[in-house]
């Protein structure tokens, strides 16, 4: 059966290697010292649609993200790795939002996107990690989810089969559509980009960066898939007081920076009391438990 | 995140020579392809190059996060062998799996059957770039140019029925060595008949030493002409695995590239087409075969030479003794600086010939389509002879270097380098191979040595030096040009063939080390901070080699071979 597929991606920092300009004195992360690369799940969760794609001939994978006019290279990745097309939400409006009014927005271009079977997106985000957008987007919309997915098995009969991560395993499941999934970083890894696809797509921009740099604007107008999508609150009549800081309930409270240091060691026997002494304490201190 | 590519801007150096501009307008033949409405074509020179840098950075991505993490696994599993079908190791099933992905097959290919059209230069990069991550892989993946031969000289069918399997992925082999053939390929016994019962050729007999043997589709050097004895006998053949007949009887334990499965084939009555004409599958059709394998081992060299490098560099940077880092010492910096000027100086030699191949190939290209006028036949024939004469000497030096970056990776990290956990050994088995396969360096010099004798050599130094402009580093050549040119003249003037055969080599090392030089300075003019230093330690390289090999050669007469005689 062909579906409609939006896979959920987010451009994020590069926290993975971060060097010692990593945060700012304020303790936020500073966006500039860090590469902006596509958010890791959401890579593993664009390769469970592009596998759905090729089990199921005329099925279309579009991304969709939120972010500033530079995040329309995500739709470009997803292009150049076998994705058919891509949606970017830009707008000032849209800034500053916590995971409430991201996944308002999210919902809100889904619904505008229509008639979609299929929405999977990342487990959670690098630079946020909190892992609830996914199911926020899935409660907005009403639809069924199912998180920590490893593996899209097959979609068949309006049902798709997933397994997905346990404590201590695996299960799994079946769902009927349409239908969210997040998955895990445990999933298989993105196919790297195509060389093809990359040639084909290079050029590709949304307006507000054809506006930053319009060098290839002759082929830009004759060839109209280098012309990606871009929509504002408007375009996906959004309610600007569910967007950005003004449907963000999230307020930081206070920010600490903390710096790891080495204390003493502690030598412990094999005694009985040593490792309860141990448990208690790693209770204690909230680590376990 | 680690990228072969991006992390060595020495490659994307060789993007930036003065004659890409020629090169790209001649395979891109005006930008047609995307005029024909070809999505990925380029539209332009700056458009070519940016494709060519993105290419590179995929493949760069590819090698440095799958291919490379693979490789001590493949070393160590191999390919084996199942009801007679070679086996891949595990993680090689892997590599293949995303080079497809990345759509890294039919590289050199038109695109109207599906390929990338990229020339040679490229190619050349892609595949440094694979070796480096894994030797052996490269083997497997550059066996795909291959398919250059088939779209020169088969059919138009053929072409059509082949090329875009290989676009796809399918994987090729050279069957050409047998148990008696191996250097000299005159002997090959493998039979060819004609089946007129079902109307195609049927080849019966033995191929060893096959590289990825059991591949999809090969090209076999078969003796077609019954009673013949030499090379006049022998066609080309391609035969198609999906039609079965050949089997894998032995796959070799070998010294280095485990990952490359090297394969005794039998042949049974296995089907098999003629590819171009009878009798010239040696003549002509392997000769330029092999041209383009040694091109590929020149560029697999390369790579090795750069992982070797990498390795005692960082193993340097980090290892203390004395209570100093060890890269401090003279006798560590001297390795390394040496190992680096001779990967510089090997990777110009590299694409300055992967450019004269490109230059000509376009030009014979053209030449399907339409007659070329007087100008471009003179280019190309130019061009045609100097990529003949550069062949050679990148391909011999490229793979001596190779071994001896590897052997001194393995110094500077001394005792370590013994030990099989690190990466240093494996560089130094896997590059021992390079300097045998496709021609050893010896026959390297057989081929180069005409162009010695004839001037050829001479007379490109001789053009270089006019082009280049005047700094300290050229002075310097120039007398070394001197001594040269006399050595030469020296032993064109003996009037005995052993004499000649025994100071080929050393003449081949000098013309290979002058014309190394040349290429340097002008690459260290262009980009200083890259190349300075090596410009510097290549002269000081060559000047201390000349010297002392042209007074090996000026005292050297025919009277003194009797000490060298081994019987």
């Amino acid at each position: 059966m062909s579906l409609k597929i939006v896979v959920l991606a987010k451009q994020v920092p590069d926290t993975r290697n971060v060097g010692k300009d990593a945060m700012t004195a304020e303790g936020t992360v500073n966006r500039a010292a860090l590469p902006a690369i596509f958010n890791p799940e959401d890579l593993n969760a664009l390769e469970q649609a592009l596998r759905i794609k090729e089990q199921n001939p005329g099925t279309t994978v579009g991304l969709l993200t939120m972010g500033p006019p530079r995040a329309g290279e995500i739709i470009r990745e997803g292009l150049y790795r076998g994705a058919d097309t891509g949606w970017l939400l830009t707008d000032r409006l849209f800034a500053g939002a916590d995971t409430l009014a991201t996944s308002y927005a999210l919902a809100t271009a889904i619904k505008k996107i229509g008639n979609v079977d299929l929405v999977i997106g990342g487990r959670q985000a690098i630079d946020g990690d909190t892992a609830q957008v996914g199911p926020q987007v899935a409660q907005k919309l009403g639809l069924n989810q199912v998180t920590y997915a490893e593996e899209i098995l097959k979609v068949e009969n309006g049902k798709a089969t997933i397994r997905r991560m346990i404590d201590g395993g695996v299960e799994v499941v079946e769902a009927p559509l349409p239908l969210v999934v997040t998955v895990n970083g445990s999933a298989a890894e993105c196919r790297p980009q195509n060389a093809k696809l990359v040639m084909k797509y290079k050029y590709a921009a949304c307006p507000l960066e054809v506006a930053e740099d319009d060098s290839r604007k002759g082929l830009r107008a004759e060839r109209q898939y280098l012309n990606l999508t871009q929509w504002s609150v408007a375009d996906v009549d959004g309610d600007p007081s569910q967007c950005g800081m003004s449907g963000s309930p999230t307020k930081v409270k206070e920010v600490q920076s903390i710096a790891f240091q080495a204390k003493e060691s502690k030598t412990l026997t094999a005694k009985d009391e040593d490792i309860n002494g141990l448990i208690q304490e790693l209770l204690n201190d909230k680590i376990i438990g | 995140m680690a990228n072969y590519y991006t992390d060595h801007p020495e490659i994307a150096f060789h993007l930036e020579h003065p004659q890409m501009k020629r090169l790209v307008e001649l395979r891109e033949k005006n930008y047609e392809d995307a005029q024909k409405g070809i999505d990925y074509a380029p539209v332009d020179f700056e458009d070519t190059i940016e494709n060519y840098r993105r290419i590179l950075e995929i493949t760069g991505d590819v090698a440095a996060n799958v291919i490379e993490p693979n490789s001590e696994s493949v070393d160590l599993e191999g390919p084996h062998l199942e009801n007679n079908r070679m086996v891949y190791a595990s993680k090689t099933k892997e590599n293949l799996d995303v080079t497809r992905k990345a759509g890294l097959y039919g590289v050199s290919m038109p695109r109207r059957y599906g390929g990338l059209n990229l020339p040679s230069v490229v190619f050349s990069m892609m595949s440094e770039i694979i070796s480096a991550s894994d030797a052996g892989f490269q083997n497997i993946w550059s066996l795909q140019s291959c398919i250059d031969t088939l779209y020169e000289f088969g059919s138009e069918e053929q072409r059509q029925k082949y090329i875009p399997r290989i676009c796809a992925g399918e994987t090729m082999s050279m069957d050409l060595t047998e148990p008696d053939a191996g250097s000299d390929l005159q002997r090959v016994m493998l039979k060819a008949t004609f089946d007129e019962k079902e109307n195609c050729w049927r080849l019966n007999g033995v191929k060893r030493f096959i590289t990825n043997g059991d591949s999809d589709i090969h090209l076999v050097l078969a003796r077609s002409e019954e009673g013949t004895k030499d090379g006049r006998g022998l066609s080309m053949f391609i035969y198609d695995k999906r039609n079965g007949g050949v089997d894998v009887r032995h796959i070799e334990h070998k010294l280095g590239i485990h990952g490359s499965p090297t394969c005794e084939l039998t042949y049974k009555n296995a089907k098999a087409e003629l590819c171009g004409d009878r009798k010239m599958g040696l003549i002509k059709y392997v000769m330029a075969l092999m041209n383009g394998a040694r091109l590929g081992i020149a560029a697999q060299s390369v790579g090795v030479e750069q992982e070797a490098y990498n390795e005692g560099l960082a193993y340097a940077r980090e290892r203390a003794q004395f209570g100093q880092k060890i890269i401090q010492f003279p006798a560590v910096y001297d390795m390394l600086s040496r190992m680096k000027a001779k990967l510089d100086a090997g990777r110009s030699l590299l694409y300055q010939t992967a450019r004269y191949v490109d230059l000509y190939k376009s030009l014979e290209d053209i030449q399907r389509d339409r007659k070329l006028t007087p100008e471009e036949r003179t280019e190309m024939k130019t061009y045609s002879r100097l990529a003949d004469a550069f062949t050679p000497i990148a391909k011999g030096m490229n793979s001596e270097y190779a071994s001896q970056n590897a052997y001194d990776a393995i110094s500077i990290h001394g005792g370590s380098g013994f030990i099989m956990e690190y990466k240093s050994q494996r560089l130094y088995r896997d590059a021992r191979i390079f300097s045998i396969y496709e021609g050893t360096t010896q026959l390297q010099v057989v081929a180069a040595v005409r162009y010695i004798t004839n001037g050829t050599y001479l007379q490109v130094m001789r053009d270089m030096m006019a082009k280049t402009s005047e700094c300290e580093l050229k002075s310097r050549v120039a007398p070394l040009i001197d001594l040269y040119e006399k050595a030469v003249a020296y032993v064109n003037e003996a009037n005995s063939q052993e004499v000649h055969d025994f100071l080929a080599r050393r003449l081949y090392d000098m013309t290979c080390e002058i014309i190394m030089s040349l290429l340097i300075i002008d690459d260290a003019r262009r980009a200083p901070e890259l190349f300075e230093k090596s410009a510097n330690v290549y002269v000081r390289m060559t000047e201390e080699d000349v010297c002392a090999k042209c007074y090996y050669v000026m005292h050297f007469t025919e009277a003194d071979l009797a000490s060298f005689r081994a019987e």
